[in-house]
């Protein structure tokens, strides 16, 4: 557990490091990402047979993601608290939000439905 | 008899504490994840959204500001970024699938964000909202720290972003499968990748309970989105001003 909590926090920090050495403006959680998932698909190239290691990073990885929806409820009551700085645009957002949000997703579901192959690998 | 001037005392003690803060959040969680998968996983009753609803109730009606609310949740917020990151293991593990499908990726990722900047654009122009609030609401289909940065650079209100960006997760994340439906989606992976694009970690931890690969695509459709949005709202903003 606390080799897995090492690895997702060094990564993190490199990622951060990229952002910052770089000035990119993708944050730095998300190039962590891309690093660790580069170098599991670099050793899956040349060792197939998971490692003690990657089995428990794995599992580690999996329970801290069942948990994601618990960790945007800090944000999530800072919006509600700042409701007010909408002022009289309140309605019109929300409707701006609700009627762009779904559309992307049924235009995105849409093309994405009919562009996917099927999945023999199963 | 209960001592209530002494038990005064104890509740103005622990209300300052972050302890107390932090013990809230979870156990809100704990009841709204519960009601969730009682339910069925009834999208209307996202957990994010009631956990958000109940927390916000007992601020408000206690009369605790923000601020001290979130030096308890910021440890929870403090995960943020190491999930994230975490995210690569379940790309990892399906990335034959990501290989198999990456023209439908590509293909759609492209479609959809530039859709989604085009929808906010002219429905803000029919509802006459000013220019500021137009650029902060342009980059708010991505991930909160993404769309605050983009908003910075082209102009508009970060924090406005931030807050606007919220409301898009809960939102696609609670009504995105009543769209779904009504369009007789049936491939989990095009609803994942969709919800994940449009409504980035709220719709990525919607698509996680319901299902491992649309999890997976909607993890994919979060990053990939994140990136092109980045380099296509300025694009957009430099043809349309």
């Amino acid at each position: 557990m606390l080799n897995s909590i090492f690895t997702i926090f060094l990564f993190q920090l490199a990622g951060e490091f990229v952002q910052k050495f770089f000035e990119l403006s993708i944050p730095g959680p998300v190039i962590g990402l891309i690093l660790l998932l580069s170098v599991l698909l670099l050793k899956n190239r040349y060792n197939r047979s998971p490692s003690t290691f990657e089995r428990e990073l794995v599992s580690s990885c999996e329970s801290l993601l069942n948990y994601l929806p618990l960790l945007f409820i800090p944000v999530g009551v800072g919006v509600v608290m700042h409701l007010t700085l909408l002022e009289e645009n309140l309605i019109s957002v929300i409707t701006i939000i609700i009627l762009g949000t779904l559309l992307t997703l049924a235009i995105t579901g849409f093309i994405m439905e009919r562009l996917l192959k099927e999945d023999n690998q199963k | 008899m209960i001592d209530q001037q002494k038990l005064y005392s104890i509740w103005v003690y622990l209300q300052a504490e972050p302890l107390f803060w932090l013990t809230l959040t979870i156990g809100s969680y704990i009841i709204s994840d519960s009601i969730y998968r009682r339910t069925n996983l009834f999208p209307l009753l996202n957990p994010v959204a009631i956990s958000v609803l109940l927390v916000s109730l007992i601020l408000i009606s206690f009369d605790i500001k923000y601020e001290r609310y979130f030096e308890g949740a910021k440890f929870i917020h403090f995960l943020l970024g190491p999930v994230t990151v975490a995210l690569a293991i379940p790309i990892y593990r399906k990335w034959h699938l990501i290989i198999l499908n990456s023209k439908a990726i590509f293909i759609s990722l492209i479609i959809g964000s530039v859709f989604a900047i085009l929808v906010t654009y002219i429905l803000s122009l029919q509802f006459e909202i000013q220019k500021e609030l137009i650029l902060s609401l342009l980059p708010r289909s991505v991930t909160a720290p993404i769309a605050m940065g983009i908003s910075e650079i082209i102009g508009g209100i970060p924090s406005l972003t931030a807050i606007i960006t919220i409301i898009t997760g809960v939102i696609g994340a609670s009504l995105g499968v009543f769209v779904f439906d009504l369009i007789k989606l049936k491939k989990m992976e095009a609803r994942g990748f969709s919800l994940g694009l449009a409504s980035h970690g709220i719709g990525t931890a919607r698509a996680m309970s319901r299902d491992k690969n649309a999890g997976v695509f909607a993890a994919v459709g979060m990053g990939l989105s994140g990136l092109t949005t980045s380099i296509l709202v300025p694009l957009f903003l430099k043809i349309v001003m």
